[in-house]
């Protein structure tokens, strides 16, 4: 509706500027001066209209001043027949109505000025003394608008044609910074013309208009002779006066920027105070942020182009300028939400990361100023504000790429103290996978002290808050960073990786039964690998307390794991304390080895109770205490006795036999002489033997049927006495073999066995090794069968 | 019916020229019948002199009684119709009584005639110059030949010529200081001021600057005021905000102003005033009006 007004008004207005612009250029062409004069006064009447909103009226004024432009052109002919340009001046002042009076007057004040006949000066001062008359605001900016535009390429300036003297510089200077003034005013004044209702549609269409306003500033920045001098003394605090004065945020707002976007980068950088001390005088609405950060864009921008103006950074002392500008502004503005206060920080610190890459001291400067900042806030419970945060706290990683010094920013923890726990955890998530993505060596346990306390919400769980909520695959993914993130850390010295895995299990040892089977093997597998480095315990020269021993380690191991035992992932402690019982198998230590075992057997007989689980364990055990070299004898058969109680005491029948014939191998190592027991393997697998007949029985009985399972097993057997045929165990005969053989055949006869191929498989083997040449073939020599017959 | 015409058509032709007629500078000025004419213009203390010529027309004498020429400084009240009042009159006796049978020139001249007030035109007033011709007949009534002159008379500019400054308003609403920079103006001068808004409680549309002309005629009882607004030239356009100050400059050649005329032989005055008015948003008008005093500066020998 009120759109459809305007649009109508609007056609009307510019058919009558159409129709008077025709006659005036009728005029024109006849070289009538005073018709010339009446006809664009009329057309320009029309730009009295009140009626139009902003951008229509911009419409009208465009084709309005398109028009002056041959009006201009007239006068200046007019002026070259010999008609007085002063009396021209005056002439165009007796049009009765102010707006079309003074568009006229600007037009010939400009082909005054061109035509050299008085001092710009005079003319301009002239001008924008007379524009004072109209205050409508939309009128008036516009009407100041083309004064700008039409003196623009005619102000004086050093060097030009037009008068060369410093005080008619600095009059054209003077000139355009009192347009600036009065245009900044009225556009103020805009919204409060009309009534309040209507107040966002009013901003909105001033907001449109800004450009007139700015246009001001970017003459001033294009006006020659403009020094540093001559803008640190007179153009900025003149500038920077009105706008602090208007006290509009809009105005505020825009101008800062303007400011910003159109002086030169270094002229800025030597008025940095200046334009700085400004800041904490906007009104408070004003988002002060987007400009500070316009500038320090600026700037970080200027540092990283030329190499040259970095001495300037340094020698102005930008930094500390921005960083006491920003507190300033916190302090000024009390309703500065965190988010904004944080996001103020964060551009200062891409800028002292861009700038002052090397000034760890600034970063952390700044830093420091966020935490005072936070501290007064509290914790930060939106998430807007955390985001910029997480933000924030990610500029040095990605700037530096080196958690390491992260970690010597002493005010980054602090900083993520105040985070909340989620937002914390990713932001930790963030710093690990910035070590993993990097390859970050973290070399000395301080480091590594400092990067868990920084990370420790995903190390451990925090007082109160529990994470029923968190998706268990995400724990997942976070965790396995965690353990990525401890085999990385890696010294090449054994004392300071000591230290390093002392340090990790201080922290991971904190993680809670969730954490622990995920953090500790990377622990004990790292800690096992130091172990292969150091030189092994008791030849210690130095018999230092604090100095890594395996001894110590393995001690350390120890304990961690019997964590794990407590926290019911007992499988996987048994796991490990059988790596470690091995390491100290390695080192020669048969005490801890010994204690590792016991503890083993332990969780075995009390915490391992799923049948499986105990097959799995068991088998491992066994495949352990094998290569086991350390025990003496008694330790060993102690052990070796207990294997196999266990594995007579496992549920299934096929799996006690299998457990029973594995514990063959425990009487027998096949590198070691005094490790080799026949009697007592031949024993174990005529134990086996039995239970697999058993099982057999038992299968018959309860199904009438052969299993497959039972016939395996004998296979299986069967396989075992060849190894130990062809280790050489004396006590393997060809008869128990052959016998054996007899019968898997008879049993085989008996029902259709799915074992087939394992048994036609082992029989082929026996074949061929019956028929290589050498010692082999000897021994099997001693099996007589009628099956390879 | 030429011939019947012809009867009543004056016998003769009478034309009055000046002796410095082509370099005499020639003025425009309003007829009674609305149309333009330019006439001869004179100051105070010239001498006026020419020729009047009589021609009868052909065939034709004219007897007379005499012939006299005029010079009479005339004011005439509309509302008074045909009662003038003669404040100068100089006669000069051309001919003595006789018969003009053909073409004949007379010489005359009124030697630094003093012509105290200026040509006039106003609404309910006219002060004029003129040169009368009379040939004076009998029974068929006196053959009359005017020609008007105009007179303008200069001034010294004044030695005091302050300016008008004041401080108007309306408590609470609006307050205003202005400031002309002469109270004395010539006709060819420019007011040069500046408004000063002290506090504006009200929307404003616009603020113009009028020059208006009271014409007083009259005395006593009998006077009868008329105001004119001949300008009425916009100063500004919006509402001000506190403590902004408004250029006036109205330039006053553009108009058709007088010098003002004080109590001109007790019959008439012309002021002038300038009234600077203020319009709200609701039309309303608010004003102040201030007397100032137009002279006619001696121009410069190019005007």
């Amino acid at each position: 509706m009120i759109a459809d007004d305007d649009e109508k008004w609007l056609t009307a207005a510019t058919a009558a500027v159409k129709q008077n612009a025709f006659y005036m250029q009728r005029a024109i062409d006849s070289n009538n001066l005073k018709d010339a004069l009446k006809f664009s006064a009329q057309m320009l009447s029309e730009l009295r209209t009140s009626k139009l909103a902003p951008h229509k009226y911009y419409e009208l004024y465009i084709r309005a001043f398109n028009e002056l432009g041959k009006l201009e052109i007239f006068f200046r002919e007019e002026t070259g027949r010999g008609c007085s340009i002063a009396e021209l001046y005056e002439l165009v002042q007796h049009a009765g109505n102010i707006l079309p009076r003074l568009y006229l007057l600007c037009t010939i004040g400009s082909v005054y000025i061109k035509s050299k006949d008085v001092t710009a000066t005079d003319i301009l001062k002239d001008l924008v003394e007379m524009c004072r008359a109209v205050q409508h605001p939309l009128r008036g900016l516009f009407l100041r608008s083309y004064l700008t535009q039409v003196t623009r390429d005619k102000l004086p300036s050093i060097g030009s044609e037009l008068e060369g003297d410093v005080d008619a510089h600095m009059n054209a200077l003077e000139f355009v910074l009192q347009n600036f003034t009065e245009m900044n005013k009225l556009w103020v004044r805009m919204q409060h013309q009309g009534p309040s209702r209507e107040k966002e549609k009013r901003e909105k269409e001033r907001n449109e208009l800004r450009d007139l306003v700015g246009k001001n500033l970017h003459v001033l920045s294009q006006l020659d002779g403009v020094d540093l001098g001559i803008y640190r003394d007179t153009v900025l605090p003149r500038i920077l006066e009105q706008v602090v004065n208007c006290k509009d945020e809009l105005a505020q707002c825009y101008l800062m920027d303007c400011i910003i976007q159109v002086f030169p980068d270094d002229f800025h950088l030597q008025t940095l105070d200046v334009l700085l001390g400004a800041c904490p005088q906007l009104q408070s609405s004003v988002d002060i942020k987007t400009v500070l950060s316009g500038l320090m864009e600026r700037l970080s921008n200027y540092a990283a182009s030329s190499v040259e103006a970095l001495p300037n950074f340094l020698q102005v002392e930008a930094f500390s300028k921005f960083n006491y500008a920003i507190g300033k502004v916190v302090e000024a503005q009390v309703d500065l939400s965190a988010s904004a206060s944080v996001t103020l920080y964060l551009f200062l610190l891409k800028f002292t990361l861009h700038v002052y890459a090397d000034r760890l001291d600034y970063v952390d400067q700044v830093l420091g100023s966020c935490v005072t900042q936070l501290s007064a806030t509290g914790k930060l419970c939106d998430d807007k504000a955390a985001k910029q945060i997480i933000t924030f706290l990610r500029a040095p990683l990605e700037k530096y790429n080196s958690v390491v010094t992260i970690l010597k920013l002493t005010n980054y923890p602090r900083v993520m103290e105040y985070l909340d726990h989620e937002t914390n955890k990713a932001m930790a998530i963030i710093i690990v996978q910035s070590i993993l993505e990097n390859s970050t060596h973290i070399a000395t346990a301080n480091e590594v002290d400092a990067l868990f306390e920084l990370t420790k919400s995903l190390i451990k769980d925090f007082d109160g808050i529990i994470d029923d909520e968190v998706d268990e695959e995400d724990f997942q993914e976070e965790q396995n960073s965690v353990a990525r993130l401890v085999h990385m850390l890696y010294n090449d010295d054994p004392e300071e990786m000591y230290k390093i895995i002392f340090t990790v299990r201080k922290h991971i040892l904190t993680g809670g039964p969730k954490r622990l089977p995920l953090t500790i093997p990377p622990l004990v597998f790292s800690a096992l690998k130091l172990i292969r480095r150091v030189p092994s315990g008791d030849e210690n020269p130095f018999g230092d307390d604090a100095s890594a021993t395996p001894k110590k380690i393995l001690q350390l191991l120890n304990e961690a794991i019997e964590v794990l035992s407590d926290v019911s992932a007992s499988d996987l402690a048994l796991r490990l304390y059988l790596q470690c019982a091995q390491a100290a198998n390695d080192c020669g230590l048969e005490a801890v080895a010994y204690e590792f075992f016991t503890k083993a057997y332990l969780l075995y007989e009390e915490e391992i109770s799923d049948s499986k689980a105990q097959v799995t364990a068991l088998h491992l055990i066994i495949g352990t205490l094998q290569r086991m070299r350390v025990f003496n004898v008694e330790n060993r058969d102690t052990l070796t006795y207990k294997a196999q109680g266990y594995s007579t005491k496992l549920l299934k029948k096929p799996d006690q036999c299998r457990a029973v014939y594995e514990c063959a191998h425990l009487f027998w190592a096949d590198e070691c002489e005094n490790m080799k027991d026949g009697e007592r393997v031949v024993l174990c697998l005529k134990r086996a033997q039995k239970i697999a007949d058993a099982a057999q029985k038992m299968t018959t009985a309860s199904r009438g049927t052969s299993s497959t399972g039972s016939v395996a097993l004998y296979v299986e057997l069967l396989n075992k006495y060849l190894y130990f045929l062809e280790k050489g165990n004396p006590q393997v005969t060809g008869d128990t073999i052959q016998s054996l053989a007899e019968l898997i055949r008879s049993e085989t006869k008996k029902v259709e066995s799915g074992a087939g191929p394992f048994i036609n498989s082992t029989l082929r083997y026996m074949e061929f090794q019956r028929q290589q040449d050498g010692g082999m073939s000897e021994k099997y020599q001693k099996i007589k069968m009628e099956w390879f017959e | 019916m030429n011939y019947l015409l012809g009867a009543f058509k004056p016998a003769c032709n009478i034309s009055i020229t000046f002796s410095d007629g082509k370099n005499r500078k020639q003025v425009p000025m309003k007829k009674e019948n609305g149309q333009t004419a330019t006439v001869p213009l004179f100051h105070s203390q010239e001498t006026i002199s020419g020729k009047v010529c009589i021609e009868p027309y052909q065939g034709k004498k004219v007897e007379h009684n005499g012939v006299k020429v005029e010079l009479l400084g005339q004011i005439e009240m509309y509302f008074d119709r045909g009662n003038f009042y003669d404040f100068t009159s100089l006669v000069r006796e051309l001919d003595v009584p006789g018969e003009i049978y053909e073409r004949k020139t007379y010489p005359f001249e009124f030697p630094t005639v003093e012509m105290p007030y200026e040509t006039y035109n106003g609404v309910n007033v006219r002060l004029r110059y003129v040169l009368k011709v009379t040939i004076a007949r009998g029974y068929a009534g006196s053959i009359l030949e005017y020609q008007e002159l105009v007179v303008r008379n200069y001034a010294p500019p004044p030695e005091i010529n302050n300016s008008i400054k004041m401080e108007v308003g309306i408590e609470d609403c609006l307050h205003i200081e202005f400031e002309y920079n002469k109270s004395k103006y010539h006709l060819k001068d420019v007011i040069l001021g500046k408004i000063y808004f002290l506090l504006v409680r009200i929307k404003m549309k616009n603020m113009d600057l009028e020059i208006r002309r009271r014409e007083s005629t009259g005395a006593g009882a009998n006077t009868h005021v008329e105001t004119e607004t001949l300008a009425k030239f916009e100063l500004m356009d919006g509402t001000p905000v506190r403590g902004e100050s408004i250029p006036v400059r109205l330039f006053l050649a553009p108009y058709d102003l007088t010098p003002t005329h004080r109590n001109i032989n007790n019959k008439f005055s012309v002021k002038y005033y300038l009234n600077l008015v203020l319009v709200d948003e609701e039309d309303r008008r608010y004003f102040k009006q201030q007397e100032i005093t137009l002279y006619r500066l001696k121009e410069d020998t190019s005007s």
